[in-house]
């Protein structure tokens, strides 16, 4: 295996240590510098794979991801939280420890799961494909572990990452789908923005636990 | 056979002749960057000389534990740094220069170091001794994590075997290395309690975990101590240099040896300098945060051994 796959390796690699960054971060500022590098090494990642698969087409996916996921969403995750004054540390569900074991025995199973699964596929996409998972199932874990909910939009936005480095690890995926992907991303994203500042309104914090004892839900 | 010996005894006399002044180096860095003029560079040498004349002050219940723990920890430490290649792989303990006994050596002196903090009963050496272990307890398996993926990645625990492989071509760009590099300095901090972990320049009650189980020590005990102390912060510079920056170790003959010795020279200086800089750049961390650090450095080991486990399984 020589150089290619050593480096689509390595920016696979990369992308699951900042997913696990993510994770360990407490501090909302860090966690969308953090974001910010996620989709950064995102697109390197992408066009990566456009460079030795020889697909052009993913030249514009890198292109999307590094214009909408490293400039665009964190730029506005940075505008809402100086808009509503929240420079606080993130609260965490469970210890950072725990939920950073939890994030490797994630791994772990991700890489189980899906090098057997995917034997028959070429090296370089089944890295890609296992270390995409792993990427993904981090993202749902930070979604389940943080209560605030910028917490939460950063965990969904680096699922989002996730997805699109399997996609682009597997060849064949149509450039339309990569446009309308991106795309509801966005939409995804302003309706949360929205969401934020109407829950933000209501109960003066962006703390979920609020809307938990809102509906009666809380023990 | 005889000039493995002589390359030997010369690498021991420097190693412990280099420490203190390597200690001196960081301060002095780290004086000029807060605009002090700073202490000299010999003067970790002046400060060993006077405590060596001084008399040592023993507490009443002091044991023969407490009186032999500075010379066992200085043996013990110093031990582990003449099997370290740092400029030359024909040393006679090349065979012994394995990570696992580098690792053991390490943990064998500071169990003596904290036995001794506890053995005068005092409420300071017994917090500073059990911080100590408890950063230990997470330092220890990210070591060794980093051990495990340097194995597997050059089929060797042994430092030469190490070196000679990554000065090797087939070594391509691995992410498992960044991350255990990463994971070892990590490591290496928190063994030295350097400054995110402890702070080696006070003796703020809060703050120290290695201070405060020498607290009680005085004379020729404080100066082993202290020579350890800066031996140990030699030997994991070594280490990390040795099996991520090899470049210069390993040659033979006499052009080869020099290289060996310039070379790493040059790369101690680069090392302290860094160090100077990188903690005149950081505040200590809290205790309880301390633990939070060794696990990312845990986190960092695992990864790399998870990740080399793809690489090798396709």
């Amino acid at each position: 295996m020589g150089l290619g796959f050593d480096i689509a390796h390595m920016l696979a690699g990369l992308m699951v240590l900042a997913s696990l960054l993510l994770l360990y971060q407490d501090r909302l500022t860090a966690l969308i510098n953090v974001l910010r590098l996620h989709g950064f090494i995102l697109a390197l990642a992408v066009a990566w794979q456009a460079h030795i698969q020889s697909a052009p087409e993913l030249f514009v996916s890198a292109a999307i991801a590094l214009l909408v996921k490293a400039l665009v969403i964190p730029g506005a995750l940075d505008r809402i939280v100086e808009r509503l004054g929240i420079h606080r540390n993130v609260e965490t569900v469970g210890g950072i420890g725990l939920t950073m074991f939890a994030g490797m025995a994630l791994v772990a199973l991700s890489l189980r799961v899906m090098l057997p699964v995917t034997a028959a596929a070429d090296p370089v996409s089944r890295q890609d494909i296992a270390l995409a998972l792993s990427v993904v199932l981090i993202g749902l874990l930070i979604m389940v572990t943080r209560r605030n909910a910028l917490g939460q939009v950063a965990g969904f936005l680096s699922l989002e990452n996730g997805i699109d480095l399997a996609a682009a690890g597997a060849r064949g995926m149509p450039l339309v789908v990569e446009l309308s992907v991106a795309f509801s991303v966005l939409i995804a994203f302003i309706v949360i923005g929205i969401f934020l500042f109407r829950i933000r309104e209501r109960f003066d914090t962006i703390d979920l636990a609020a809307l938990e004892s809102f509906r009666g839900e809380r023990r | 056979m005889m000039g493995a010996v002589a390359i030997e005894a010369l690498q021991m006399a420097f190693v412990l002749l280099a420490a203190p002044g390597l200690v001196g180096i960081v301060r002095a860095v780290e004086a000029r960057f807060l605009r002090r003029e700073g202490p000299p560079l010999i003067q970790p040498y002046r400060q060993l000389a006077r405590l060596l004349g001084k008399e040592v002050v023993l507490a009443h219940n002091a044991s023969w534990l407490f009186r032999t723990a500075p010379y066992l920890i200085l043996a013990l430490t110093w031990v582990a740094a003449s099997v370290v290649p740092t400029f030359s792989t024909h040393i006679v303990f090349a065979r012994l220069g394995d990570l696992i006994v580098i690792t053991a050596l390490l943990g064998a002196a500071r169990f003596v170091l904290a036995l001794a903090g506890l053995d005068i009963g005092t409420s300071f050496g017994g917090i500073g001794a059990s911080r100590e272990v408890m950063f230990a307890s997470l330092a220890e398996p990210a070591m060794l994590m980093i051990v495990v993926t340097l194995a597997i990645t050059a089929g060797s625990t042994q430092l030469s075997s190490i070196a000679a492989f990554m000065l090797s071509p087939v070594l391509g760009l691995r992410i498992s290395l960044a991350l255990a590099l990463v994971a070892l300095v990590i490591v290496a901090l928190a063994e030295n309690g350097r400054i995110p972990v402890d702070n080696p320049a006070t003796h703020l009650e809060l703050t120290m975990v290695h201070e405060a189980m020498v607290l009680e020590y005085s004379g020729r005990h404080l100066a082993m101590i202290e020579l350890a102390a800066a031996l140990k912060l030699l030997l994991m510079i070594s280490l990390i240099v040795c099996i991520f920056f090899p470049f210069g170790l390993g040659g033979t003959g006499a052009a080869g040896f020099l290289l060996g010795l310039a070379s790493y020279a040059a790369k101690l200086g680069i090392a302290a300098v860094l160090l100077g800089i990188f903690e005149v750049s950081l505040a200590k961390m809290r205790v309880f945060r301390v633990p939070e650090l060794l696990g990312a450095g845990l986190m960092l080991g695992l990864l790399a051994t998870l990740l080399l486990y793809v690489s090798r399984s396709l």
